[in-house]
């Protein structure tokens, strides 16, 4: 009797777990399976690719390269160093109805935003309106943490410090006269931004904030200076200065400056002539880089995008082609046990 | 005060323990009781206390103690490096990011390690607490057991355990014998004899034993819990006698006080000085050829990680060479950057890169291979299918780190008895002088009642017959170590034949014995007992004989005899000999050899195991001069074996042949179809016995080791003597090439009938002759290299005549070979133990020649049988599991660390960080770990019954053929192109494109622009999914587990990353990744390119798997087809061998691992 309870106490669970029969579903990659299912992804992503691509294509882009490189551009006076305050026009014409919303981008090339150290160089406690950080600023903003009287900078950090200052106005030139075209600055940047991350001290006037700091280096105005007109666009929420400061991930990139969907260009921009004004200050010939402005309308999947639409042109032939390779590997040697 | 000089003490002592070793006997005062003045001056010792400590921490040094043992590791060491490099230096990454998972593997593995050892304190405590009681000045006084010292006399009641190692002094039985389970010590339930000092065994009261007065010279403690020798002295009158004591005065610690009311003893080891607390030290650590490969592949990441270190902070200051670079405006360094050293910079950048990309080698991996071969031995013990009814026992795993080795074996060493064999001995038959005798007709094992006792085979036998076969009875009767037990109380296997039938039976540690003397009881002679060292046998008239019994010379395996020696009751001496015929015959010198000889020969031949019997008679004189030669050795402290063997050498002398015992020990059930289904997965078998040839090749042929039409190679002793042995060596490897040399090497397996197989059978002596070195003959190290060149085309080798080392020899030398093949040792006994350490996988068998066996393996079964799940099913699982694992792991963190290589080139080698840190952290830890553990504990890429019947399957995964290089160099490469694929995909999308969120979520019709973070995030999610769907693919088995844990650990992604975006954490000092998952999955784009880049990553590995199913399929592959089609019953069917021998295209097998032999098919392809 013992001895059968022993047996019992020793004997392993009888479970389909612990004897690995778990219920189970066994699919193969096989080709019965396979080449079937590379002919329907094949043919769908064809189908997307093919309406990328087509939506891509209708999409209008211009761009305009205002660095001032070379002699004959407008623009070659002011990429001076010295120059200060120099303002140049760039003319330009639309033959078309370019379709609106227009989208009005300003882009800067070899310019690494995203260096490790630029982008670690903000105090996101100060960004966010605490005054104890406008007092003894993040270290990791160093160099831009003081000033040379020891002065706090408020924004501090390279990121804040480097904010593109170049400023546009567009005119359309209807027989001669310049009519300026309304650009809407607001939403341009991240709502999440805008109303949360961001946030101005909760002093007002916004100015007595700053008492005892200094504007970043590079800046022309302080902060509380940045929209003097809207105090819903000045400060840390000014909506210029948040979308300078999410970094692009890639040394060539653009963003956003303006939308045009306000008075006689709500349908878009017509065709004619234009001039841009460009008040010219950010320098970017000492690294070698470039500035440019890019009008931009966009679809149901955003900007100009043809590469998403190619590739997907590209894998779904790619199934296809080899759905057939297997196919013809199949009907050489056929499979043995499935014969 | 005194306090502190005790510890002062015991830590001086602890200090000179080296001292101490010095002294290689010690002296034990029996009851504390100093010796008369005058006798030896005996160096005083210090002995520790009897405290226990298994534990390896106190509560003080745990932390520090703990660290440093985990520390010592080389992964857990490269990461603290790394942690360090961290805090020191300004790099890309938090330390978090590296120190969480350090933190995380060392708390897991400290709680684990502290929890074990608390269990161990408590284990500790409670033994050391518990009552023992000690007999002090005439009475017994309880006392804690730790507080027990060398030299007290303790008291031991019936099924107490003894507290400490004890030399018995009485007992409550008159003959001062004891009966012990030594269970918890070697797993051996059966009742043992010990032996009081025949002087003290009088002494059974506690006032009695108080006025003993000697003192016990024995050797200082050793591990080994069979052997033991020691000396008391009396100091009685004036002179002092000197007793020998041996092991059997020896009660170790541990062991049960059994049928005995109470025994007292005195104290000789305590504490951590007793034989079991020796024997707690762990055997050394085998290491698995899977683990051998990971480091390899270890390695080579570390190469990648620093070359890739290396090219970037090259790359960084070649590209910075361009000032404006180095340096632009708008991000200036600070005062001490600039003034810092050009060397100090670039080193510290290299660190910084290193730092970067140190997730390529993941901390995680060792944390789930080590839970992955813990939680997966599991499976071997749940295994019903190893569970033995008859035993009661099943399958255990001593070592969890070699589950995958068992897949890897290419050579099987077994033992043949009770391995092979049941182990289970019966008695067939007996020959005196020729004469042969046979217990009648034996039905089912049962005597037939009422059948005359005996049958004689030959014509009856003249007089001086008559003496022989009535010495040769009593031989037997009398020449024994066995018991006889009068009830029965436990274990009914030791004595199979008697069960239920009789109210005494008979005990014995070796089974033979026992089948002679219950053979002899049917031919009409039967022992009793042994009472008052007299034997009593009850003859074939019912009459009572007594024959004294003076001396035993115990049986060991190097004589193969044992003797004994007595006094019939006419007065006249006798010696009784018994053991193997090589052991017997050289020392016979009368008697009918020549028939003698025969008849062995002729059973021997029939698998019988035999043995000769012999005796001499000795005159008193002769008797005077072995008491003195045998009380001489046995006195010895020193050398005492090698003495006994002398003295054993001298008296076992000058024979007188009798006759011979024939028993039969029948083979285990299902050997012969395990050993067929170990060489049909390409296995070789070698049965190494210590038995007879021709008994061991009669086993071989009959568990179809041999089969009817395997060549015989002999390399034997006889052959040897003819020729010398380079003759015969080159001789036969002569006619193996010749067989081989023609042609090709793929039909040697074993399997094809019509080829010839080659069975070696080789015998000890020859071996050791094979493998000695001589230095003169230039030649003779290649005997080795012929030997091993023989062996290698045997399908099967029978080495008989062997002794334990030369099993563990054999084994070292064919794991050192060239090849270095994966050897597995299997036995029972103890003298497998040293075949079984040798072995990659040593596998114990719980069998009758107790545990040892089992002890000291890797995993012990109950039956031979079990071994073929264990390999063909368990082993080709884990094998499977384990190598998935360690690709996939590899492969996963190429797929991870190689975007963040590539960004280095778009971000001017700035080291900035592609994904978050949470992501960096959390990748190995949360997202992608659960699917690959779970895949690798519970994938089965066929159903375990077509394993089990298709062994041919196992040759697949041979050789490590899922970790070799190409494999690997594949997985790699599907890394890097997975990873470029999600690189640039990310980055074409970005680049110069507008490439925004249509800004839906929050309803204002925008065109936000994405940031860095959302790129990685992007080539984050895609990297997520897409080495989840990898696994997904691989995985063959899902189980309603695999599909909660593989979807279960996306959806753990994207609602971490919705969390981890959705709210400004405020113990973070940055807010990143605020809403940045959210935006970009309300873009539509972002959307389209996740599933284009998913389905690009994946599809050239689905295409490979096909193309390659379909051109070259593995034999595992074209089962699983076959499988399918049949719905998942292939099993039921019978013609799995059809689908071995492909008549197309199909014969190409993929990988070269899967062809040993043959040139790889696919340099023509």
């Amino acid at each position: 009797m013992v001895k059968k309870e022993q047996e019992i106490a020793n004997r392993p669970d009888n479970t389909a777990f612990t004897q690995q029969r778990l219920p189970a579903w066994q699919p193969m990659l096989s080709a019965g399976i396979v080449i079937p299912g590379f002919v329907l992804i094949g043919l769908a992503f064809i189908g997307i690719g093919v309406a990328l691509f087509v939506t891509s294509r209708s999409i209008q882009v211009m761009e305009l390269d205002y660095t001032g490189v070379e002699q004959t551009s407008p623009c070659f006076r002011c990429s001076d160093p010295n120059v200060k305050n120099c303002v140049c026009l760039l003319d330009f014409s639309i033959d078309s109805l370019f379709k609106g919303p227009v989208f009005f981008y300003y882009g800067l090339t070899n310019y690494f935003q995203n260096y490790r150290r630029y982008g670690v160089s903000k105090d996101d406690d100060q960004l966010s309106g605490n005054l104890d950080s406008f007092i003894s600023p993040s270290d990791t903003c160093a160099p831009y943490e003081f000033d040379s009287n020891n002065k706090p900078i408020v924004p501090c950090g390279s990121v804040a410090n480097s904010m593109f200052n170049d400023t546009f106005k567009l005119y359309q030139i209807i027989s001669g006269a310049k009519n300026q075209v309304p650009f809407d600055g607001k939403g341009i940047a991240w709502w999440t931004d805008y109303n949360v991350k961001y946030r101005n001290p909760s002093v007002t006037p916004l100015r007595d904030a700053f008492n005892g700091t200094v504007k970043p280096l590079f800046w022309p105005r302080p902060a509380y200076e940045l929209d003097p007109s809207d105090p819903n666009n000045n400060g840390f929420i000014n909506q210029d200065f948040l979308v300078w400061m999410r970094r692009a991930a890639l040394p060539d990139f653009r963003k956003l400056y303006r939308r045009i969907t306000e008075g006689d260009y709500t349908q878009g921009l017509p065709a004619g002539n234009y001039s841009l004004e460009i008040a010219y200050n950010y320098p970017v010939l000492s690294f070698d880089g470039r500035k440019k402005v890019v009008l931009s309308n966009v679809s149901w999947m955003g900007g100009k995008n043809e590469f998403l639409g190619i590739a997907y042109l590209v894998i779904g032939s790619l199934c296809i082609v080899m759905s057939i390779v297997m196919l013809i590997v199949y009907a050489k040697f056929k499979f043995p046990e499935e014969e | 005060m005194g306090m502190d000089f005790s510890t002062l003490r015991t830590l001086i002592s602890r200090y000179c323990v080296g001292e101490e070793n010095w002294v290689d006997s010690r002296t034990v005062y029996i009851g504390q009781r100093e010796p008369p003045p005058g006798t030896e001056a005996f160096i005083q010792q210090r002995f520790p206390d009897n405290r226990i400590t298994s534990s390896k921490y106190t509560f003080w040094n745990f932390i520090p103690k703990n660290m440093f043992e985990q520390f010592r590791r080389v992964a857990n060491f490269y990461f603290l490096i790394i942690f360090l490099v961290q805090l020191i230096i300004d790099t890309p990454t938090s330390p978090i990011t590296s120190g969480l998972p350090l933190f995380f593997v060392i708390t897991v593995t400290a709680i684990k390690q502290g929890y074990e050892d608390w269990l161990r304190h408590k284990a500790d405590n409670s033994v050391n607490q518990c009552p023992v009681h000690v007999v002090q000045h005439g009475k017994v006084v309880r006392k804690q057991s730790r507080k027990l010292r060398v030299g007290d006399v303790v008291l031991v009641k019936e099924d107490e355990s003894f507290p400490c190692d004890l030399i018995l002094l009485s007992s409550s039985r008159d003959d001062g014998t004891c009966f012990v389970t030594t269970a918890s010590l070697d797993g051996e339930s059966s009742h043992k004899t010990y032996y009081a000092v025949q002087d003290t065994k009088a002494y059974n009261t506690e006032k009695e034993i108080d006025s003993i007065h000697a003192t016990i010279e024995c050797e200082q403690p050793q591990p080994d819990l069979y052997k033991f020798v020691g000396r008391i002295n009396f100091y009685m009158d004036s002179e002092p006698v000197a007793r020998p004591l041996g092991s059997e005065n020896l009660l170790l610690r541990g062991a049960t006080l059994k049928n005995t009311e109470f025994i007292y003893a005195v104290a000789i080891y305590t504490g951590m000085e007793t034989k079991m607390a020796l024997n707690y030290q762990s055997k050394s650590q085998k290491r698995s050829a899977v683990e051998k490969s990971m480091n390899a592949y270890l390695v080579v990441y570390l190469c990648i990680l620093i070359s890739k270190a290396i090219v970037n902070t090259v790359m960084k200051y070649v590209w910075q060479a361009d000032p404006n670079r180095d340096e632009p405006w708008y991000n200036e360094r600070t005062e001490t950057e600039r003034q810092r050293h050009i060397v100090i910079r670039a080193f510290t950048d290299f660190l910084a890169f290193m730092v970067l990309f140190n997730y390529i080698i993941p901390v995680s991996m060792y944390v789930t291979v080590e839970m992955q071969k813990f939680l997966g031995s599991y499976f071997i013990m749940w295994d019903d299918e190893m569970f033995d009814e008859e035993l009661g026992e099943r399958a255990m795993v001593n070592t969890s780190d070699l589950n995958e080795e068992l897949g890897q074996v290419e050579y099987v060493f077994t033992d043949k008895t009770g391995t092979l064999t049941e182990n289970n001995m019966e008695f067939i038959e007996c020959c005196v002088d020729g004469h042969v005798y046979v217990p009648h007709v034996i039905c089912n094992g049962q005597v037939m009642p009422g059948a005359a006792s005996m049958d004689m085979i030959d014509t009856s036998p003249g007089p001086d017959a008559r003496e022989h076969e009535e010495l040769f009875f009593r031989a037997l009767c009398l020449c024994h170590t066995v018991q006889v037990k009068e009830e029965e109380t436990v274990d009914g296997i030791k004595h199979g034949i008697h069960q239920g039938k009789s109210t005494s039976f008979y005990i014995s540690s070796s089974p033979d014995e026992v089948a002679l003397v219950e053979g002899m009881k049917k031919l009409g002679f039967t022992y009793l007992r042994l009472k008052d060292s007299h034997m009593e046998i009850l003859n074939r008239e019912d009459e009572i004989e007594r024959f004294e019994l003076l001396e035993v010379l115990t049986f060991d395996s190097v004589r193969r005899r044992m003797s004994v020696i007595v006094r019939s009751s006419s007065g006249r001496l006798y010696l009784f000999c018994k053991g193997a015929d090589s052991a017997i015959f050289p020392r016979v010198i009368s008697g009918k050899v020549d028939q003698v000889r025969a008849r062995v020969e002729h059973n021997a031949v029939e698998g019988l195991r035999t043995l000769c019997v012999a005796y001499r008679p000795l005159s008193q004189e002769q008797y005077q001069e072995v008491c003195q030669l045998l009380s001489g050795a046995k006195l010895a402290l020193q050398d005492r074996d090698k003495r006994l063997a002398e003295a054993y050498d001298l008296i076992e002398k000058d024979l007188i042949l009798l006759g011979a015992t024939a028993v039969e020990d029948r083979l285990q059930e299902k050997a012969a179809d395990t050993i067929e289904s170990l060489h049909k997965a390409g296995m070789k078998v070698w049965v190494l016995t210590g038995d007879k040839m021709e008994t061991a090749a009669a086993t071989c042929y009959a568990s179809k080791l041999f089969h009817r039409n395997t060549q015989i190679l002999e390399l034997t002793t006889k052959r040897t003597e003819e020729q010398s042995l380079h003759d015969v060596l080159f001789d036969l490897s002569r006619t193996v090439l010749r067989q081989h040399g023609g042609m090709t090497r793929d039909t040697f397996s074993g399997l094809s009938g019509d080829c010839t197989d080659y069975g070696l059978i080789i015998d000890g002596a020859t071996l050791s002759a094979v493998l000695r070195p001589t230095h003169e003959d230039s030649n003779s190290g290649n005997y080795k290299e012929i030997f091993l060149e023989i062996c290698r085309n045997c399908s099967a080798v029978l080495c008989c005549r062997m002794a334990p080392l030369q099993k563990a020899q054999i084994v070292k030398l064919i794991k050192a070979s060239k090849e270095h093949p994966i050897t597995l040792a299997i036995g029972d006994g103890a003298n497998d133990v040293s075949m079984i350490l040798e072995a990659h996988v040593g596998i114990g068998i719980m069998g009758k020649e107790g545990r040892q066996a089992a002890r000291n393996s890797d995993y012990a079964i109950p039956k031979f049988k079990h071994l073929k799940k264990m390999l063909l099913v368990h082993g080709h699982y884990y094998y499977i599991r384990i190598s998935e694992l360690v690709q996939y792991f590899f492969y996963k963190n190429v797929c991870f660390i190689f975007p963040q290589f590539l960004y280095q080139f778009f971000c001017g080698f700035s080291q900035q960080p592609l994904y978050d840190t949470a992501y960096l952290t959390l990748y190995n830890i949360s997202f992608t770990s659960l699917p690959i553990l779970l895949y690798s504990l519970i994938e089965q890429h066929i159903n375990m019954d077509i394993l089990k019947k298709d062994p041919s399957l196992y040759r697949d995964i041979a050789k490590n053929s899922l970790l070799r290089w190409p494999i690997f160099i594949y997985w790699t490469l599907l890394g890097v192109y997975d990873a470029i694929v999600m690189f640039f995909g990310a980055y074409f999308l970005f680049d110069n494109t507008t490439f925004t969120s249509n800004g839906q979520l929050m309803t204002t019709n925008t065109q936000m622009m994405f940031g860095n973070w959302t790129f990685g995030t992007l080539v984050f999610t895609v990297l997520v999914f897409t080495v989840t769907f990898k696994l997904a693919l691989d995985t063959h088995y899902w189980t309603w587990i695999n599909h909660f844990v593989i979807w279960g650990s996306l959806i753990f992604f994207v609602v971490f990353s919705l969390l981890w975006g959705g709210i400004i954490w405020p113990f973070l000092n940055y807010q990143r990744m605020y809403y940045v998952f959210m935006q970009m999955l309300s873009s539509g784009p972002a959307w389209l390119s996740i599933i284009l880049l998913i389905a690009a990553s994946l599809l050239p590995d689905v295409v490979k798997k096909v193309i390659w199913r379909a051109l070259w399929p593995t034999t595992t592959e074209r089962i699983q087809n076959a499988d399918k089609l049949y719905k998942g019953h292939l099993s039921e069917f019978t013609p799995l061998a059809s689908l071995h021998a492909p008549s197309k295209a199909g014969h190409h097998r993929r990988g070269s691992g899967t062809q040993r032999n043959a040139p790889n098919p696919r340099s023509d392809l």
